[in-house]
C-alpha cells in the first residue's frame, strides 16, 4: 500500500491519461535513450539478416531490397520504461511476419541485434501476428538516426527498449537469452500494463 | 523490485531551483556510482506519479542523496524541490541501471562530461573516487547555463587535486571575472580538457538529449572508441 505524500496533488488531468499503463506519463516530444553514441551506418553497408537457431543465415536484404518489401503504416502508443509514454505515434515499416515468411524454424525466442552491439530478447510469439515491425519511417519522414534510423524494431506492446534501435537482424533461438538491458537489471519480458520494469517485477 | 519507505533527513539547497535531499533508507541494498532510483508520490485519492532521479551520494554513504532540479511545468520535481520537508516520507525503489556506472576496480583514466543536472550521477563517481583516494585520474567537464546554475560548486573546488580535475563552462552568461570556460562543450573543449583518445579513457556523458548526442558524437569524431563512451540522456520532456 503506497504511503500518501503530504501535500501532493499531482497533474492528473492530462488528456488520454486513461490510456496509460501504470506509472507512466504522457509526453509530446520524443525523448531519446541510448547507452552510447548514435551509430551512423551508411545505407550502402546496411543489411538486415535472419539467423536461424542452427546459426545459419537464412535471409539477407540490402537496403534497396528491404525497402522493396511490402510496408505498412502503423499508428501505436509507445511506453518507455523511464516512465514516458507517447500516444498515437505514426510509423512505416515492414512486418516481422513478412521478414520471417517462408522461414522454417522451431525456435521459441528471438534476439534482435543492432549496430553498437545492442541486443534485446523476445519470445518469438511476441513478434508475430502483426505485433512487430522493422520501421524505417516516422511521422511521415525518414526515421532519424537518434531515434534508431535507418531502421529500428517496433514492438509497441512491450516497453520501448525492446524496440531495438539501429536493428540489423534477428537471431532465432531455442532457448531464451537475455539481451543488453535484460542482463543489467531490466525485466526479461517488459509488459508495461503489468509494470514489468525491473528484475523481480 | 520492492518500494522502500525513506525519511527525508536533510534538505540542502544547491541553487535557486535545485535541492539535495538526503534520505534515511532502511534496508538500502547499496548502489554503484552512476545508478538512479525511481521515486513515487501518491496523492490522498490514490493517484500516483513516478520519476527517475540520479543518486548523487557515493556508494557507502550514510544517507542516500538525490539532487533534484525543478522543472517548472513538471509534476514531481516541483514537489520535491519546494514542498518536501525534513521528516517527510518518500517512497523509492532502486538502485536501477547497471550500465552507466563507474567501478573503483577500473584503473583506466575517466572522463566525465555533464550538462546541467546531468552532473548528478557524475558527482557520485567523483565523490566515490575522492572517498577512495583513487589513483586513476578522473576529469569532469561540466556545462552549466550561468554560474548560479552550477551544482556542488564549492565541493567541486575542494575535490580537485592531483588525481581529479574539473573544468566548468558557462553557456549563457558569464561574469567578467569568470575564470572558467565559456560556451558549449565542443570538440575543442573536449580536446583541451579531456584525455586524448590514446589514453583510452572511459567516458561518461550525461545530460539533456541534445547535449549528450552532440558530446558523444564529438568524442567519437576526435577518436574515442564508441565502446568507451557511455551515455545517459534526460529527455527534455518537461515531465520531471
Amino acid at each position: 500500500m503506497p504511503i500518501v505524500s503530504r501535500g501532493f496533488g499531482g497533474r492528473r488531468r492530462q488528456p488520454g491519461v486513461g490510456l496509460l499503463p501504470p506509472g507512466q506519463y504522457i509526453v509530446d516530444d520524443f525523448p531519446v535513450l541510448t547507452a552510447g553514441p548514435t551509430p551512423h551506418t551508411s545505407l550502402d553497408d546496411w543489411d538486415f539478416t535472419i539467423v536461424d537457431e542452427t546459426g545459419s543465415q537464412v535471409a539477407r536484404w540490402t537496403w534497396p531490397e528491404f525497402r522493396g518489401l511490402p510496408a505498412e503504416s502503423i499508428t501505436v502508443d509507445i511506453h518507455c520504461v523511464t516512465k514516458w509514454s507517447k500516444l498515437g505515434t505514426d510509423w512505416t515499416g515492414v512486418s516481422v511476419d513478412e521478414l520471417l515468411d517462408g522461414i522454417e524454424t522451431s525456435a521459441a525466442y528471438v534476439v534482435a541485434f543492432s549496430d553498437g552491439d545492442y541486443t534485446t530478447n523476445l519470445p518469438l510469439s511476441d513478434v508475430l501476428d502483426g505485433q512487430a515491425w522493422v520501421a524505417f519511417g516516422y511521422d511521415g519522414g525518414d526515421l532519424e538516426a537518434e531515434h534508431g534510423g535507418p531502421a529500428r524494431l517496433l514492438v509497441p506492446h512491450l516497453y520501448f527498449w525492446k524496440s531495438a534501435k539501429w536493428v540489423r537482424g534477428l537471431q532465432l533461438l531455442n532457448e531464451d537469452e537475455p539481451g543488453f538491458w535484460e542482463a543489467l537489471g531490466y525485466h526479461n519480458y517488459g509488459d508495461p500494463w503489468r509494470e514489468q520494469r525491473y528484475w523481480g517485477d | 523490485m520492492r518500494w522502500l519507505v525513506t525519511t527525508v533527513a536533510e534538505t540542502a539547497p544547491e541553487t535557486v531551483d535545485a535541492v539535495s535531499l538526503r534520505l534515511d533508507v532502511p534496508d538500502w541494498p547499496g548502489h554503484r556510482a552512476g545508478q538512479h532510483v525511481d521515486v513515487r508520490l501518491t496523492a490522498e485519492d490514490g493517484y500516483s506519479a513516478q520519476r527517475s532521479f540520479s543518486i548523487a551520494s557515493p556508494p557507502g554513504a550514510a544517507r542516500l542523496e538525490l539532487t533534484v532540479v525543478r522543472i517548472d511545468d513538471g509534476e514531481v520535481s516541483p514537489y520535491l524541490t519546494t514542498v518536501v520537508e525534513v521528516g517527510d516520507q518518500l517512497e523509492l525503489r532502486g538502485p536501477i541501471g547497471g550500465y552507466f556506472v563507474w567501478e573503483a576496480a577500473d584503473t583506466r583514466p575517466v572522463l566525465l562530461v555533464g550538462g546541467g543536472s546531468g552532473v548528478v550521477p557524475l558527482m557520485a563517481m567523483l565523490r566515490h573516487h575522492a572517498a577512495l583516494n583513487h589513483q586513476a585520474a578522473m576529469q569532469l567537464v561540466y556545462s552549466a547555463r550561468t554560474q548560479h546554475d552550477i551544482l556542488y560548486r564549492d565541493e567541486l573546488d575542494r575535490l580537485v587535486d592531483a588525481h581529479r580535475a574539473v573544468t566548468i563552462t558557462l553557456t549563457r552568461q558569464s561574469p567578467s571575472e569568470w575564470s572558467g570556460r565559456r560556451g558549449r562543450v565542443d570538440s575543442d573543449l573536449l580536446s583541451d580538457s579531456g584525455w586524448p583518445p590514446t589514453h583510452e579513457p572511459r567516458c561518461y556523458v550525461c545530460g539533456p538529449t541534445a547535449f549528450v548526442e552532440a558530446v558523444a558524437n564529438d568524442l567519437v569524431a576526435i577518436g574515442h572508441e564508441a565502446a568507451n563512451v557511455k551515455t545517459e540522456r534526460f529527455g527534455p520532456t518537461g515531465g520531471g
